[in-house]
């Protein structure tokens, strides 16, 4: 039987995610997000979209766990994860892998370390990441800007770093915001295409973009449109959405 | 736990880390040495206060003095022949010596001169017998004292702790001084920890921020910043401290070579001298955890 608020095609059992009549509000303002309900399963890869302002970059806090939802609930990997004490929720951080849209890499680290820094918030002993970080740098094309800071770095090379980061620790889920706005359309293409290789390893996906031409270079990736705060697809559509509003 | 190349900068990268140096944390390595210099000075005061007042007192809290005063040598000499002979057979009495002559003109000479005090000729002031007895209980004063006045009536029984009591207070009042010195730079340099930490905390809360978003927990933050306030201390700890340290020697010094007993005894012992060495060492760990708790409790009010 569904959960109350939740259609029944979106109850799955095993969701990786699962959002039901979550909302949003900043302070004592409007609701920046309102009702939202869906569900992500396994390997499920969603591109989230909608205008400025719609609610794309609050949706995906609520997901990485940078906010709390002012009301509804959220299971991240089959758990609640809004009433979860703070102790417990490194846990669940350190199974997304995000990409933030101001990249927000470490300034005093080097491209190399900064890469390495999931791996090594979750313990790994230094043996161990040598060959993830290294891979992730050709991956990216940053093997030979590994020992530049982030500011001597180009914005299209601090973004890839920023993806880098996000996906080197092989995330559950990896969250995404605008990951490919400072590159040029062939490293786009290559960035989604790493994004692509993972989600067919099995990571879920969720990335929110304005650009409507990278929805076309994952065939099996759905959309999920937001417009003032609510969204108008929960179930995804699994076409060329057309924008909103338009 | 975060390994220790997260704060180095790990082996491809140089002595930057996750958390650079900010001013605030050059700051309080200064500002830590100059509070470690002022305690280990303020120790060394104390601990050298302290030595003296308990050495003094150990001296004095059971010796006294009689004293025989009378201008015929021949009664004073028989007087302090009983007195001493009263000293000796009472059970609280565990030695009694006489001073002798020589000595008491010794030290009259300064204030008398050589002439008056010098010798034993025609013109010499005659000097009072004196007699030097350690009680082997300080209960035992009173009965002591019935005993030499019932040998020499005249005689005149001082105990040295009460002429001395102005020295031990003041002696006391230094060790106070010195242990209350030592309290607020104490909490001085606690509150620069802690003032230091927050500056830091507010300089690198976007990196901090970050670091939640990877799964960092809140005790692999905090010992970031605990070891790095735990450095600074140790450097600007250690640099105060040895300066401490070395005032303290070459106070030790002089005081020494002006031959008086009661400076002479206001030096510090070998295990005085490592309870100072260890002040920089303790400073550190008390500065890393007024860390530790400043960044935990800073932490519990973000999500």
């Amino acid at each position: 039987m569904a959960r109350k608020g939740l259609p029944e095609d979106l109850s799955e059992p095993r969701s990786i995610v699962q959002f039901d009549q979550v909302s949003l509000r900043y302070g004592g303002g409007p609701e920046t997000l309102s009702d939202i309900s869906f569900a992500l399963g396994p390997g499920a890869f969603r591109f989230l979209t909608g205008a400025s302002g719609a609610g794309k970059t609050s949706l995906l806090k609520l997901l990485y766990l940078a906010q709390r939802p002012s009301r509804g609930t959220i299971r991240l990997f089959g758990e609640e994860a809004v009433t979860v004490p703070r102790d417990r929720l490194p846990g669940f951080r350190r199974r997304i892998g995000v990409v933030f849209q101001d990249f927000r890499l470490v300034p005093h680290l080097s491209t190399w370390d900064n890469i390495a820094l999931p791996l090594r918030v979750a313990g790994l002993a230094e043996s161990e990441i040598v060959a993830p970080v290294e891979e992730m740098l050709a991956w990216v094309g940053l093997t030979d800007r590994s020992q530049a800071r982030p500011a001597t770095l180009s914005g299209g090379e601090q973004q890839r770093v920023a993806i880098a980061r996000a996906v080197v620790a092989r995330p559950e889920l990896l969250v995404a915001d605008e990951p490919t706005g400072n590159v040029d359309a062939d490293m786009a293409e290559r960035l989604m295409q790493l994004f692509d290789a993972l989600n067919r390893l099995g990571t879920t996906v969720v990335v929110a973009t304005h650009d409507l031409h990278l929805i076309g270079r994952i065939p099996q990736a759905e959309v999920m449109r937001l417009a003032r705060g609510r969204l108008l697809d929960p179930a995804g559509l699994h076409r060329h959405p057309v924008p909103v509003g338009a | 736990m975060i390994p220790r190349a997260v704060l180095s900068g790990g082996k491809r990268q140089g002595a930057a880390g996750v958390l650079a140096a900010a001013g605030a944390t050059r700051a309080m390595t200064t500002v830590l040495g100059i509070m470690l210099f002022l305690t280990v000075v303020a120790g060394a005061l104390g601990l050298a206060a302290l030595g003296a007042a308990k050495r003094l007192d150990r001296r004095l809290a059971n010796r006294v003095t009689v004293q025989l005063v009378d201008g015929n040598p021949q009664a004073r000499d028989k007087a302090a022949a009983a007195a001493l002979a009263a000293l000796r057979t009472h059970s609280g009495v565990a030695r009694a010596d006489p001073v002798p002559e020589a000595e008491l003109r010794r030290l009259l000479r300064p204030w008398l001169g050589s002439d008056a005090a010098g010798d034993t000729g025609a013109d010499a002031l005659p000097v009072p017998a004196m007699i030097d007895a350690d009680l082997s209980d300080p209960a035992a004063l009173p009965a002591v004292r019935a005993s030499v006045l019932a040998a020499a009536p005249g005689a005149r029984l001082d105990a040295q702790a009460s002429w001395m009591a102005p020295v031990a207070r003041v002696l006391d009042m230094s060790v106070a001084l010195a242990a209350l010195m030592m309290a607020l730079t104490t909490a001085a340099t606690l509150a620069v920890a802690a003032l230091s930490v927050r500056s830091g905390l507010d300089a690198h809360r976007a990196t901090i921020e970050v670091m939640h978003m990877l799964g960092s927990t809140d005790h692999q933050v905090a010992r970031l910043f605990q070891r790095r306030a735990g450095a600074d201390a140790l450097l600007g700890g250690g640099i105060g401290g040895l300066a401490g340290l070395a005032v303290a020697w070459a106070a030790g010094r002089q005081l020494g070579e002006t031959g008086s007993e009661l400076l002479g005894d206001a030096t510090l012992s070998a295990w005085q001298w490592l309870v100072l060495a260890c002040l920089p060492p303790l400073f550190a760990g008390l500065a890393a955890l007024a860390a530790w708790r400043a960044v935990l409790a800073d932490l519990r009010r973000t999500l």
